[in-house]
């Protein structure tokens, strides 16, 4: 810490002395070693462990292989022809899409609504922000569990609203066409919090004097969200729904304890597609096939997304 | 008009209260927040709550108290050796991963914010392409090589593709971090005589603790939950984390939902807890990942 000391003193200096070391910077001692031992860690164990593979699906993927030996069996696209001609797949492709439908139109504005209830400045706001923001730090596997638990025909809460009722209860997660808005409700149960947070910490950087500015002017409450949160809060609102995006396309850890994808596919995403079809089976090329697909359909929504609506921000 | 004069009055009160908030707002504000706030809470409670139950009484009585508390389904799983087990293997995986992800990152970008070099740009969008896509598109590849190292079914197997999938993230909140640092510090070690190695120790990292938090954060509750990676790279119970570990038990113990009640709230706990301990850290942690 002394060091530090020493040259907050000759901060000052500063504009002097970067002039004068920004010309020497490339003789700065050390600088090979730094290249040398800094990066090749990382280096490696990315390529090794993210890039590799991915390029290793794309090979494998034209494939039939189990998994031993080396791939020899060259089967071309038909992979990719079987995955499209799947109906679990489609099903699993119509259930991502449903997932990102219903993120951003039910719970991005959700949370963007809850954030403008929290950010005010009244007794207890903090406390329901913490709650609000709790599901999304628990495990998906958890979470899962715990809603299987809910849904639960015979043991769970909703069991126990339709008895109350006296009525015969109904097993959701086992009848195709309820199963996966239930699911559906779970996603946005989960992390409706973490989108909440991105557009508390959105609110609280707007400049309050804008808004005191629309209240004189005799702005409702209604038309200052509308007319001035809103629009300064452009680049909040992209980046929750970017990250609704790329999240949805990700879902499997919380599917698998509460449905497994079932009943008859009804709840498949691409993910929980490729475990059932090609990990457990160990259809290595078929697998690697549908993780290509997924990559694709990733890095193309990505891409397009940040070129298209995040290209300022 | 009134609300503006009061403030032109009082400008101290409003600084601290805050807007006076009208009584109807106010109640439209607590109803849609305690609204919202039990849907959240609601089945956490129950969960924890059905743990101490029988499972008569689950059936009969899934919202309200336990007519009867049986301590002994928590009480068992607290004294066997799996629970226990589990978490220890998630606590290793976890700390492992955090480490290492934090080292390596931290080194990578302090390259890339500090030394000039040729390809560095390159070298850096390389590392950032990791962030458009989750470990699941590569997954049996992923299979195959961590089986062709001889990793299947060891802590590296799961640590070292995690460690490399949470690598841009971090490496992009280390690189900015870095980049913030004043100019000046740089330049001044640079005439003290210090090189790079020695800058990076002495001043780079002793500046950097909050955004090794916020990398460690991340990176932490990531593994803590992580599910998919240990799912294909372990095979023996005695070596799975918790999320494995609750998905075996549940398999066990299928329809006693009672325990599984109980075992699900036991293995949330240790989250709960260090959640509203650290919250202010762990929630500008993670969504501090989501801004920069």
């Amino acid at each position: 810490m002394s060091q530090t000391d020493s040259m907050a003193a000759k901060k000052p200096l500063g504009g002097l002395l970067s002039l004068l070391t920004r010309r020497h910077r490339t003789k700065i001692r050390g600088k090979l070693p730094v290249i040398i031992l800094f990066l090749p860690p990382a280096l490696i164990l990315f390529t090794v462990f993210v890039i590799l593979p991915i390029g290793e699906a794309a090979w494998y993927s034209f494939y039939d292989w189990n998994g031993y030996g080396l791939p020899t069996e060259w089967v071309a696209l038909r992979n990719y022809q079987l995955i499209f001609r799947n109906g679990a797949f489609l099903q699993a492709l119509i259930n991502n899409g449903l997932i990102i439908a219903v993120s951003i139109l039910i719970q991005v504005p959700l949370a963007l609504w809850l954030a403008t209830l929290v950010v005010r400045r009244v007794r207890g706001a903090v406390a329901f922000r913490l709650l609000f923001f709790l599901p999304y730090v628990l495990a998906d596997v958890a979470a899962g569990l715990i809603w299987r638990f809910v849904y639960d025909g015979q043991f769970g809460l909703v069991a126990a609203v339709f008895n109350a009722l006296n009525m015969e209860s109904p097993f959701w997660l086992a009848d195709k066409g309820a199963a996966m808005v239930c699911v559906l409700a779970v996603v946005v149960w989960k992390y409706f919090g973490f989108h909440m947070m991105l557009f508390v910490a959105g609110l609280q950087a707007i400049d309050k004097e804008v808004l005191e500015a629309a209240d004189i002017d005799g702005a409702t409450g209604w038309q200052k969200f509308r007319r001035v949160t809103l629009p300064l809060l452009g680049s909040t609102v992209r980046l929750s729904v970017f990250f609704a995006v790329i999240g949805s396309l990700q879902l499997f850890d919380m599917i698998m304890p509460l449905t497994g994808g079932g009943p008859f596919n009804a709840t498949q995403t691409m993910v929980t597609f490729l475990y059932s079809f090609g990990v457990m089976r160990m259809n290595v090329g078929f697998g690697s096939a549908v993780g290509v697909v997924l990559f694709v359909i990733c890095v193309s929504l990505a891409f397009s997304y940040k070129r298209v609506f995040m290209k300022n921000d | 008009m009134t609300d503006t004069e009061a403030a032109a009055i009082a400008p101290r009160k409003a600084g601290l209260g805050g807007q006076r908030v009208a009584l109807g707002t106010r109640v439209y504000i607590y109803s849609s927040l305690i609204i919202v706030a039990a849907i959240v809470i609601v089945p956490l409670l129950a969960t924890a709550l059905g743990g101490f139950k029988t499972l008569g009484d689950l059936r009969g009585n899934a919202f309200g108290l336990p007519t009867d508390w049986q301590w002994s389904n928590y009480g068992d799983i607290i004294l066997s050796q799996r629970y226990w087990l589990q978490m220890g293997n998630s606590m290793i995986i976890a700390l492992a991963s955090v480490f290492l992800t934090v080292m390596l990152s931290a080194m990578a970008a302090f390259t890339f914010a500090h030394v000039k070099f040729f390809g560095s740009g390159f070298l850096l969008n390389y590392f950032l392409m990791g962030l458009m896509f989750p470990a699941a598109t590569a997954i049996l590849p992923l299979f195959i090589r961590i089986r062709d190292l001889g990793l299947l079914d060891t802590y590296w197997g799961v640590i070292l593709p995690q460690v490399a999938f949470h690598l841009g993230m971090s490496i992009l909140l280390f690189r900015n971090y870095f980049r913030g640092l004043p100019e000046e510090l740089f330049d001044a070690a640079f005439v003290d005589g210090a090189g790079y190695l020695r800058f990076f120790w002495s001043i780079t990292l002793p500046l950097s603790r909050p955004i090794i938090a916020t990398v460690g954060i991340i990176s932490f509750v990531a593994s803590w939950n992580s599910y998919i990676i240990p799912l294909i790279m372990l095979n023996s119970e005695s070596k799975y984390p918790w999320p494995l570990g609750i998905m075996v038990y549940r398999g066990e113990f299928s329809t006693d939902w009672q325990l599984i009640l109980a075992f699900i709230t036991l293995t949330i706990l240790p989250t709960i807890i260090v959640f509203f301990a650290a919250q202010k850290h762990i929630i500008a942690g993670l969504t501090a990942g989501a801004v920069k």
